[in-house]
C-alpha cells in the first residue's frame, strides 16, 4: 500500500498527488512512467512521473479525471492509501546531450503535466528551453508559474484565445521556426493528433522530434504488448522500448485507431456506474 | 491384491456444454474413495522408475503408500520435503511425458494417476489441516530470488527451508508469475495458487510485489544491499509476434495479454475495471499449451466459433495432451496444416478475417521433424473479429539489458548450467529465463537444483 502525502488540484479536472514510493523514488528519472492500482478491483494505468525527491522518497503524479479509474483516483484523500504503484518503467529521456543547445517542449492540455517535468529536466541539464503549452479554454490552463521558471519564453495559447494567444501549438510553433529559432530538438506531449501533427510541422525543417506516446498499458513490463505501435515500419512496445520515439517515424493513424479499441467499454462502465456524481 | 484394473479411476469433471460456459475448474477431483482405489494400483516397485521422471524427485511410491494406508496427510508430508507446490503440479505437469510414462502399469495399460493423486493428498491436506508450516532455524544468510513464477517459489521455499533468510522480488502486484496471469482459473484456481504461497510466507520467505529488478533496482544493487546471492526466474515473457500484414489491427491480441487480462485482472467477471474485447468469431494462432488455454477463455468468453490454427498436423501439436482432449469436448474447432498469412481488417481497422495458405508435411530435416509446406493455389480465408497470437515467448530484456556481464546467447535466454550457475559470480538462474518457454515443472526442478548451488556456494564463501 502506498500512501498519499498530498494532493492538490490543479484546474477542475486535474490533480496531482504525491505519492509515499521510496522504491521508485530512488532510480525514477524525467520521461519514465510508474503503473498503479486505486483497489483490489482496480485496472492498472500508466501515469508519468512529474516529480520526484529521492531523499524523501516521494513521487508525484499529475492525472485528469477522464474515466472510471482517474476518477476513483481523484475521490482519493490525503492520508489514503493507493494498492499498487510500480516503476519506474520505461527508458529516461536523454537531457544531458543537449547542454547548451536550444529545446522547444510543446504540452498539450494534461499533456503539460508530463512536459512540465521534461522541461525541467532539460532545463537543469543546462539546454535553453522554449516551452509552448496549448489548452482548450483559461479555466484547463495549469502549471503555469512552473513551466515559466524552467524555460526562457513560455507561451500560452488556448483554442478559444480566452487566455494569451488564440490557436494551436502547431501555429506557434511555426512562427517561431519561421522568425528564426534554431532548435535542436522539438518535444511533443500531449493528445495523439497534436504530436502528429507538431511532427508534420517540423519534418520539412529537419528539426528532430521526440514524443511521449501514450499507448494503452496492462502490465507495462514488456510482457504483453498491448501498447505496441509501429515505428519506421517495426513493431515497438511503447513500454519498454519508450514511451519517447522519434515523431517522424511513428505510424500515428494506426495508434489513434489502436486508442479507440475500448472505447465503448470505457462510457459504459462510466455511465453504468453513475459514476462521476457519486 | 492390488488394483489390477487396466483404466485410471476417471476424476470427476464438469460436462463439456456446461463447463464452456463458466471458469470454475473443470476437473472435480478424487473422492477419498477414488483415491484409495486408484492407490491401489501401484504395485510399489522397489526401482521407482516412476521416480526418475518427476524433475523435483518426489517419492512417488512412498506417498502413495501413504494413501493407500488412509494416512492423506502423511502423503502430503511426503510430498511436501521435495516439492514446494503439490496442488498445482498434480494440475498442470505433463504427467504423460514426465512421471507416468517410466510407471511399469504404463506398459501394457494406463499408468498409475500419480497427478490425481498428488493433487488428491494436496487438496485434502491444505482443507483439512489449517495448522502452519514450522519456521525453520536461521542460518544468518540472505538471498534474494527474482519473479515469484514457480523457479521463484520453488527456489525461494527450499532456501527457505535450509534456514536462509529470502526476499522474492515480484514485478507484479501479485506473486505466482505464470500460474496467477497464464493458466486459467478453470485449470489452475488462482485461490490454491495463493494459498501454496502463503504457506511459504509461513516458512519466513518474504515477497516484495510491485518490485521490477533491472527498473526499481538492479542484480547488482541486490548485492549490494548485502544479498549475499540471486537466484534470477524471470521468466520468459515477451510475446512474439508473426509480422504478418495487419498484426496491428483492433482485435489482435498476444496471447498473453489476452490472457493477463482475464486470469490476472479477472476481465471475465462482471464489471471488472480492466476491459476486454467480447469476441464472436476467434482465430488462435499456435497449438501449444498457451494456445490451448487461450481458445477455451475465448469459448467461455461467450465466442461462437473459436479456431485453433495450426501449420502442422494433430500428431505435432505441443500441447498436452489432456488440453487437446478437453478443448475438443468444449468444441474448439482445429484448423490443422493452416499457416496464417495475413490479417484483414475492415473499414474502422478491426479484424474481419483471415487469411491462410493450406500446408502439407514436407520431407523430415537436419532436427528429424517434417516441415509443413505451402500448398499451391490452396489458400483460404476465415471470417473472424479477433486474433490470439500463441506462437511462444522469449525471455523479458530488462534484467539481461540492465546487468551487462550476465551473459546471454542469440535468443536472449541468460547462459547457466544444469546447477543454476551463471557465469556473474554470485548469480544464479533457471526456468523459462535459461530455456525459454518450457513447463511449470521444469521449472521448479531448476529453482530446487539453483537453491542447492546457491546454499554450495555461500557455505564455500
Amino acid at each position: 500500500m502506498y500512501k498519499i502525502l498530498e494532493k492538490q488540484r490543479l484546474s477542475e479536472q486535474v490533480v496531482r498527488m504525491k505519492i509515499d514510493a521510496p522504491n521508485v523514488a530512488k532510480k525514477a528519472l524525467a520521461g519514465q512512467f510508474i503503473i498503479l492500482r486505486v483497489d483490489e478491483d482496480g485496472e492498472r494505468i500508466p501515469l508519468t512521473v512529474a516529480d520526484y525527491d529521492r531523499g524523501a522518497g516521494t513521487v508525484s503524479i499529475i492525472f485528469q479525471e477522464v474515466g472510471y479509474t482517474t476518477i476513483k483516483l481523484g475521490k482519493k484523500e490525503e492520508g489514503e492509501y493507493i494498492q499498487d504503484f510500480v516503476g519506474p518503467l520505461g527508458i529516461a529521456s536523454e537531457v544531458e546531450e543537449y547542454k547548451g543547445k536550444r529545446v522547444c517542449v510543446i504540452g498539450g492540455g494534461l499533456g503539460c503535466a508530463i512536459a512540465y517535468p521534461q522541461a525541467k529536466a532539460f532545463y537543469e541539464a543546462g539546454a535553453i528551453v522554449d516551452v509552448i503549452a496549448g489548452f482548450r479554454n483559461k479555466d484547463l490552463v495549469i502549471l503555469e508559474k512552473e513551466m515559466g521558471a524552467c524555460s526562457k519564453k513560455l507561451t500560452i495559447i488556448t483554442d478559444d484565445g480566452s487566455n494569451g494567444k488564440k490557436g494551436l501549438v502547431t501555429d506557434v510553433l511555426k512562427e517561431e521556426i519561421e522568425s528564426g529559432a534554431q532548435y535542436d530538438l522539438v518535444i511533443a506531449i500531449g493528445p495523439l493528433v497534436m504530436m502528429k501533427f507538431v511532427s508534420l510541422a517540423t519534418k520539412p525543417y529537419g528539426i528532430k522530434t521526440i514524443v511521449s506516446m501514450n499507448s494503452t498499458m496492462v502490465d507495462g513490463t514488456g510482457m504483453c504488448g498491448c501498447c505496441r505501435l509501429t515505428v519506421d515500419n517495426k513493431t515497438k512496445f511503447a513500454c519498454v522500448d519508450g514511451p519517447d520515439f522519434d515523431g517522424h517515424l511513428v505510424d500515428f493513424d494506426e495508434t489513434i485507431r489502436k486508442s479507440r479499441m475500448y472505447h465503448d467499454h470505457e462510457r459504459s462502465q462510466c455511465s453504468l456506474e453513475g459514476f462521476k456524481n457519486a | 491384491m492390488p488394483n489390477m484394473s487396466k483404466v485410471k479411476v476417471p476424476m470427476p469433471e464438469q460436462a463439456p456444454d456446461i463447463r464452456n460456459k463458466n471458469f470454475a475448474e473443470v476437473t472435480l477431483g478424487y473422492t477419498d474413495k477414488d483415491a484409495l482405489e486408484e492407490a491401489d494400483r501401484c504395485l510399489n516397485c522397489k526401482h521407482k522408475p516412476c521416480m526418475k521422471g518427476c524433475p523435483v524427485n518426489v517419492q512417488i511410491p512412498e506417498f502413495i503408500s501413504a494413501i493407500k494406508a488412509g494416512e492423506f496427510k502423511k502423503a502430503n508430508d511426503i510430498i511436501k520435503e521435495t516439492s514446494s507446490l503439490p496442488a498445482v503440479c498434480g494440475r498442470v505437469c505433463p504427467q504423460e511425458s514426465q512421471c507416468e510414462k517410466y510407471c511399469v502399469r504404463g506398459i501394457k495399460n494406463e499408468p498409475v494417476g500419480i497427478g490425481r493423486l498428488e493433487r488428491f493428498a494436496a487438496d485434502w491436506a491444505m482443507e483439512n489441516f489449517a495448522e502452519k508450516s514450522q519456521k525453520p532455524a536461521a542460518n544468518g544468510h540472505k538471498v534474494a530470488v527474482v519473479g515469484a513464477g514457480p523457479a521463484g517459489l520453488t527456489c525461494a521455499g527450499d532456501l527457505a527451508l535450509m534456514g536462509y533468510d529470502v526476499t522474492i522480488f515480484e514485478a507484479f502486484h501479485v506473486a505466482g508469475g505464470v500460474l496467477m496471469y497464464g493458466i486459467p482459473e478453470f485449470r489452475l484456481p488462482k485461490a490454491l495458487v495463493q494459498k501454496e504461497i502463503n504457506s511459504l510466507k509461513e516458512l519466513g520467505v518474504k515477497i516484495v510485489t510491485n518490485f521490477v529488478v533491472g527498473k526499481s533496482e538492479t542484480i547488482d544493487d541486490l548485492l549490494a544491499d548485502g544479498y549475499e546471492a540471486v537466484f534470477v526466474g524471470s521468466g520468459a515473457g515477451l510475446p512474439k509476434f508473426m509480422n504478418l500484414p495487419g498484426e496491428n489491427l483492433n482485435g489482435v491480441y498476444s496471447a498473453n495479454e489476452y490472457l493477463t487480462r482475464i486470469n490476472l485482472m479477472k476481465a471475465y467477471e462482471d464489471g471488472a475495471a480492466t476491459p476486454i474485447y467480447h469476441a464472436k468469431n476467434v482465430a488462435v494462432f499456435g497449438g501449444g499449451n498457451v494456445a490451448m488455454d487461450a481458445a477455451r477463455s475465448a469459448k467461455r468468453m461467450g465466442a461462437e466459433n473459436v479456431y485453433i490454427v495450426y501449420r502442422r498436423s494433430e500428431n505435432e501439436l505441443p500441447a498436452r495432451a489432456e488440453e487437446v482432449h478437453h478443448a475438443k469436448e468444449e468444441g474448439i474447432i482445429f484448423k490443422i496444416l493452416s499457416n496464417p498469412n495475413e490479417i484483414i481488417g475492415d473499414e474502422n481497422f478491426w479484424v474481419k478475417a483471415i487469411k491462410c495458405d493450406t500446408m502439407e508435411l514436407g520431407e523430415p530435416d537436419e532436427s528429424g521433424r517434417r516441415s509443413p509446406v505451402k500448398v499451391p493455389n490452396a489458400e483460404f480465408i476465415l471470417d473472424v473479429d479477433c486474433v490470439i497470437v500463441s506462437i511462444g515467448t522469449s525471455p523479458n530484456p530488462i534484467i539481461p539489458s540492465s546487468t551487462p556481464d550476465l551473459t546471454t546467447n542469440r535468443w536472449g535466454c541468460v547462459v547457466a548450467d544444469d546447477a543454476g550457475i551463471t557465469e556473474k559470480p554470485g548469480v544464479f538462474a533457471g526456468g523459462d529465463v535459461v530455456t525459454g518457454a518450457a513447463t511449470v515443472i521444469l521449472a521448479m526442478g531448476a529453482g530446487k537444483n539453483a537453491a542447492a548451488a546457491m546454499d554450495e556456494y555461500i557455505k564455500k564463501r
